[in-house]
This record gives structure tokens, sequence and C-alpha cells, in this order.
């Protein structure tokens, strides 16, 4: 019968807090780049034009169909032969991350633009405004409301695919949790920790998604699902 | 002394496809012209209706607004009448065509008096406070001055759609559309709807109304068009339609509206 | 800059055979975590529809949580900590196994409760109008129609469990990721072989994707 003890986790504490606070470092930037980079992807992908069109569809599916952590992978081991640079493990996390969740925030930004019906279109082109004009006093506003939630779904899932970079050793949480179980030889108690603190703080971040979702629903400008 | 016709249609044909809606219309709307679109479901009325503030882009055939045909003549190989469209232009024709839909189409975000108030401001280019006031002044004929500050998810169907006219009228439309504007209605509010439109029509307003309501086609409309299989099967005086129809298509479609009446 | 690097992807397909067995393994993972992880998570889904307390709230904490920890937290608890618990070692594979289809099956939990409760009550109601149990009115009426919906997103937990095993190279699992790095380090060449890797997932995958966008237009249509 195991006895658990988690005086050693307490006191490597600040070991985790450090993990923690690299996790928070690597998804903010990871977000930083990728929102920005999702909407120029997505407004390439809506373009009439081919040449805009296609490597955008290019990017995205491949960073949609290929595992993270292949990605991440080739990015932090390949990449840097190739271009003949220096590699970090958190630059090639922000890179792969970056990317790969602007490739999703592409969609949720299409989704977005689309999911606004015809009608919304009709009336306002009836009114005789130009399509410029459209977009931006009736499809955007109405698009944006509703594309909220699934970008904090996605930043969340954000939040837990960056755990990968553990794996090529950039010191997040889940790396430095590795680390403290083997310095205290107890990673039952290490790792309970960690799975409990993801757990917290993910959680508090759906229940304010959730809440969020709730308040766009009842005024009347949420997505209906 | 003629006058010149509001709006003239002239051969109008709508394909979709292999599926041939209009097949071939000729229309004149004179001012002050209150013209009810009647017809079974699929017989293209929604389409001539879209045609004439070019939602839909006719397939062949001439529109004309105050005397000048829209669009530009293209003849191709192919297509001897194709006509091509400049999307400034029919910009234009919509500031002079107001349009009212079937499911209201209110923008979400914005209250009822900035629904009314946007056509002027984005389109016309007013300043903020001449059209607020325009756009109380057309809440207040549609009676939702007191609305003015509620946003459309808190208004019922007929008040939706009553925003929806007012915001037409705003633009200072010289031909209303109406597309079914009460087919999405409960029954209950009908009414107030029909009624706003009656008043308008009593004003002299030149519209093109499509619906299924005969009885206020009857008595609101100055004339009748009875479309069938894509063309104008008859067309006269409400009288001469709907109480004498010379069809038996007509007289048959009639009958029909009228078999649960008590 | 990239024209001075020489590609050579001969040492790769010399080496075939080393990641054929790395893509057995991952079909093999796949397999079992879809059986699970869409098992367990039909379960769960009943679970979190039924009215009685004592389903519905450990549905919900197993919900909640396996879906608000990361799968990698969950795989390496599963190797690291549970054996300290047990008196057996958990092998790579079982350890990977679990963490995916525990987090598979929350994930899909959701998607079957949520496709039975967005079939209208009416359907429900005119089924037992007729006289059927809850069960028939279940079986014969909602889930037919239900399951029709959540094919798209079904689809989609799929791709994601297909990519997820690549994770359990983290645990030394024989999967195409880990024979990837395999090679790697004994060649000496990250590129052709991580680009191999990425185009035999992108190769096997896209065809599931392609799937999941056709099967979301014509379903969108039919429902009506």
């Amino acid at each position: 019968m195991h006895v658990w003890n988690f005086a050693p986790v307490w006191a490597n504490a600040d070991l985790l807090a450090l993990g923690l606070l690299n996790t928070l470092k690597v998804t903010g930037a990871a977000l930083a780049f990728g929102i920005p980079l999702g909407l120029v992807l997505a407004l390439m992908r809506l373009s009439p034009s081919r040449l805009l069109a296609w490597p955008a569809v290019a990017v995205i599916e491949v960073f949609r169909t290929t595992p993270p952590l292949v990605q991440l992978f080739w990015f932090f081991f390949a990449l840097p032969i190739l271009l003949k640079v220096e590699m970090t493990p958190y630059v090639a996390a922000v890179l792969t991350f970056s990317i790969q969740s602007a490739a999703f925030f592409a969609e949720v930004f299409r989704g977005g633009i689309v999911s606004v019906e015809r009608g919304q279109w009709e009336a306002a082109r009836a009114l005789g405004m130009a399509p410029r004009q459209v977009m931006r006093r009736v499809v955007l506003p109405q698009a944006v409301k509703r594309m909220i939630p699934a970008f904090l779904e996605r930043a969340i899932e954000l939040m837990k695919t960056t755990t990968l970079v553990a794996i090529i050793s950039y010191a997040d949480l889940l790396f430095q949790t590795n680390e403290v179980a083997q310095k205290t030889f107890r990673p039952l108690e290490v790792f309970t920790v960690t799975a409990l603190i993801y757990f917290f703080v993910i959680f508090a971040a759906s229940t304010v998604v959730r809440g969020v979702e709730r308040r766009l629903a009842v005024s009347g400008e949420g997505m209906a699902r | 002394m003629t006058t010149t016709p509001l709006l003239r249609v002239r051969a109008l044909h709508k394909t979709f496809g292999d599926h041939a809606v209009l097949r071939g219309i000729d229309l004149d709307v004179m001012p002050r012209d209150r013209i009810a679109i009647l017809g079974a479901s699929g017989s293209g009325k929604s389409t001539l209706l879209r045609c004439l503030n070019f939602m839909e882009l006719p397939s062949a055939g001439t529109v004309e607004l105050g005397g000048q045909a829209i669009g530009r003549a293209a003849p191709g190989k192919a297509d001897p009448d194709r006509r091509t469209y400049d999307q400034a232009e029919l910009t234009r024709v919509r500031q002079r065509v107001g349009m009212v839909f079937q499911q209201f189409n209110l923008f979400p975000h914005m209250t009822a008096l900035g629904n009314v108030m946007e056509g002027l401001r984005t389109v016309r280019g007013q300043r903020e406070s001449e059209a607020r006031a325009r756009a109380q002044v057309e809440l207040a004929r549609v009676g939702l001055a007191d609305k003015a500050d509620a946003y459309p998810a808190r208004l019922s169907g007929g008040q939706k759609q009553r925003v929806a006219i007012a915001r037409a009228l705003a633009m200072d439309p010289e031909v209303l559309l109406f597309d079914e504007p009460t087919s999405a209605l409960d029954p209950e509010l009908v009414g107030e709807v029909l009624r706003v439109i009656r008043a308008l029509a009593e004003e002299g307003r030149t519209m093109l109304l499509v619906t299924h309501e005969i009885g206020f086609a009857y008595h609101v409309a100055n004339r009748v068009v009875f479309l069938a299989d894509g063309v104008i099967h008859e067309q006269g005086t409400p009288d001469e339609v709907l109480k004498h129809p010379t069809q038996p298509r007509t007289r048959a479609f009639v009958e029909r509206h009228r078999e649960f009446d008590f | 800059m990239a024209a001075a690097y020489r590609w050579n992807f001969a040492p790769v397909f010399e080496n075939a055979d080393v990641l054929w067995a790395g893509a057995i393994g991952t079909l093999r993972l796949f397999a079992i975590c879809v059986v699970l992880g869409f098992g367990f998570g039909l379960v769960v889904g009943l679970g979190r529809h039924a009215k009685s307390r004592w389903i519905y709230l450990p549905a919900t904490a197993f919900v909640e949580f396996f879906r608000n920890t990361p799968v990698l937290v969950q795989i390496l608890w599963f190797y690291y900590a549970l054996p300290i618990l047990l008196p057996f070692e958990i092998s790579p594979l079982t350890a990977a196994a679990l963490g995916i289809s525990l987090n598979s099956a929350a994930f899909s939990a959701e998607i079957f409760r949520g496709g039975i409760e967005s079939i209208d009550r009416s359907q429900a109601e005119a089924a037992r109008a007729l006289g059927m149990t809850a069960a028939q009115a279940m079986r014969r009426v909602v889930l037919p129609q239900a399951l029709r919906r959540m094919v798209p997103a079904l689809t989609n937990r799929g791709i994601e469990i297909f990519k997820m095993t690549t994770l359990a190279s983290a645990v030394a699992y024989v999967e195409l990721l880990q024979q990837g790095k395999l090679l790697a380090s004994l060649n000496f060449n990250p590129i052709e072989t991580y680009t191999v890797i990425a185009i035999v997932f992108f190769l096997c995958l896209l065809p599931m994707v392609q799937a999941t966008y056709a099967l979301e237009r014509r379903l969108g249509r039919a429902d009506a």
C-alpha cells in the first residue's frame, strides 16, 4: 500500500512555478503571432485571386493534417540544418505553434464570416451598400461576435498542445514535472499535482469561455449550436 | 400625355442552371402603381421581384429604371442578347429601389433606430444627428417610436417587419418591393404589417407586392398580375383578375384560395 | 540557402522496414484507442444524458477532468505514476492507450450527448405518442438521426486520435514518429526523415479530412 507524501513536491514548488510560467509564455507568444497570422490566412483563403488563395489553403491543410509533434520535430531538428541557423526549443516551439494555431484560427475566421446568413448580405446590398461597406458595417461585426467562443476554445487547445515542448526539453510545466519526479523519486505525487494544476488552470479558462458563450447567446448574437 | 414608366421590364428571362423560372416577362410600372404579383409557389414571383433590384441578374431581357436601361449590352456569339451588369451601377439602382424581405433581415447588432439609420449614414453619408432625426420620423410612421432602442431579438415578428419597412422608407425609394412580407409571420401579427403597407399605398407610393394575402391584394392593389409557368398569365384590375378571371388557371388559383373562406 | 543543402532520401527508403514497423504500431494504437475511446465515450455520453444524479455527476466529472488536462500529461501519468500504485508494470502501449482512449472518450462523450440532445424533443414525443417505450424511441427514432449528425464530429475526433498516436513516442512506444527519431539519429538526416514522416501522416490523414468536409456538406444539406 503506497503512502502518499506530497512534501517533496511542495519543496520543489518553485521549479513547478517556473514551468507554469514558461508554459504561459509559450502559449501567449504562439497566440500573439497565431491570431494575426490566422486572419491573414483566412482573408487570403477567401480572396478571389488564386495566387493568394492556394498558398493559404496549402499552409492550412498541411498544418491541420499533420501531427503537431511531427511539426515540432521538423522545426526543431530539420529546419536549423536547412537554414543553417541556431535553434532553441523556445524558438522552435513558438514558430511551430504560431503557424499551427494560425491554421486553425484561419478556419475559425473563415467560418465566422461565412456563417453570417445570406439575408444579411442581401438586406445590406438592397439598401445600396457597396460590398466593402457590407463587410465592415454588417458582416464582420456579426462574424466576430460569433467567433469569440471558438477563438477562446482554440486558445485553450493551444495551452494543452504546448505540453509537447517538454519533449524537446523546453522547461515548461511538464518538463519541470519530470525533472522534479526524477529528483524526488516521487513520480506519483508530482505528476498528480501537475495534472491537477493543468486541470484547474484549463478548467477555469473553459468556465470563462462558457460564460462568454452564454452571454452571447442571450443577447442573440451568438452562433446557434 | 403619357408619363414614362418608373420601371419597365421587357422580355425578362431568368434561368437557374437548366431550370427556366422566368420565360419572358413584360411589365410597366407607372408612378403610384400598387401592383400585386400573385401565383403558385415556383411560378417565379419572388424571382421577378428580385430581378427588379438585381438581387438576381436577369439571364436575358432588360429592366429600365426611370427610362434608363440598367446594364450594358454585351452581345456574344452564343448569346446575342447578353447584358453585363456593373456592381457600382447596381449599387446605385438599389439606392433608388427599396426592398422588404420575407425574413425581415434586420441587422441584429443594431437597435431598431440603428437599423433605420444605417442606410442614411453609410449609403447617403448623412451626419448622425440628421440620420437619427429622419429615422425617428420613419419609426413613428410605422408605429414603433417607443421601440427605437430595442434590439431586433426583443421584437415580435410584426414589429421586426415594420422596422424593416421603416428602414427601406428612410432611403426615399422611388419604388418599394415587398417580397412576401407577411409569409413568415404568426397570423395574429400579419394585420399590423398589412395596415402599414395599406397606409403607404394610400399615400400613393409606387410598390410591387408579392403576397399570398389575396384579400389584401384585392383591397390595396390597383393592378394584379398573375404569374404561371414563368410568364404573366393574366393581369388587370383586382376586380378583373380576382372576381372575374378569364383564364381557367387563374380561376382555379383564386378558387383554391377561397376554399376555406367562411 | 536551402539550395546549399543536398537532399538525400536514399537512407530513409533503405530503412523502410523500420518505418513500416512503426506504421504498424501506429495503426494498432489507433485502432485500440478508437474502439475504446468511442465505446466508452458512448457509455459516458448516455450517462451525461441520464436523469439520475448518481450517473450524471460521475460522468460529468470524468468528462471535465479528461477534457481539461493535456493528453501528454495523462499518458505520462499512466506511465510513471500509476505503476507506483499497482503491483505491476505498465507498458508504453498500455500507458499510451489508456491516456489517449480516456481522453477521446471524454471528447466523444460530449459529441454523443450533443447529438442526442440536438434531436428535437418533438421527435421523441412523437415516438412516445405512437406508443413506443423510451428505449424504443431512443433506438428507433432519436439515435439514428443523432448518429447522422455526429458523424462529422466523430470523424474529426478520429483524425485527432490518429495525430495523438505520435505522443506515444514520448514513452518510447514503437510507432511511426518513434521510428523516425531512431532513423534520424542513426543516419544524421533529420530533414529527410522527418519530412518523409510528415508526408506519410499527411497522405494518411488527407483522405479522412476530405471525407469529413464532404460529409459535413452532405449532411448539412440533408438536414431539413
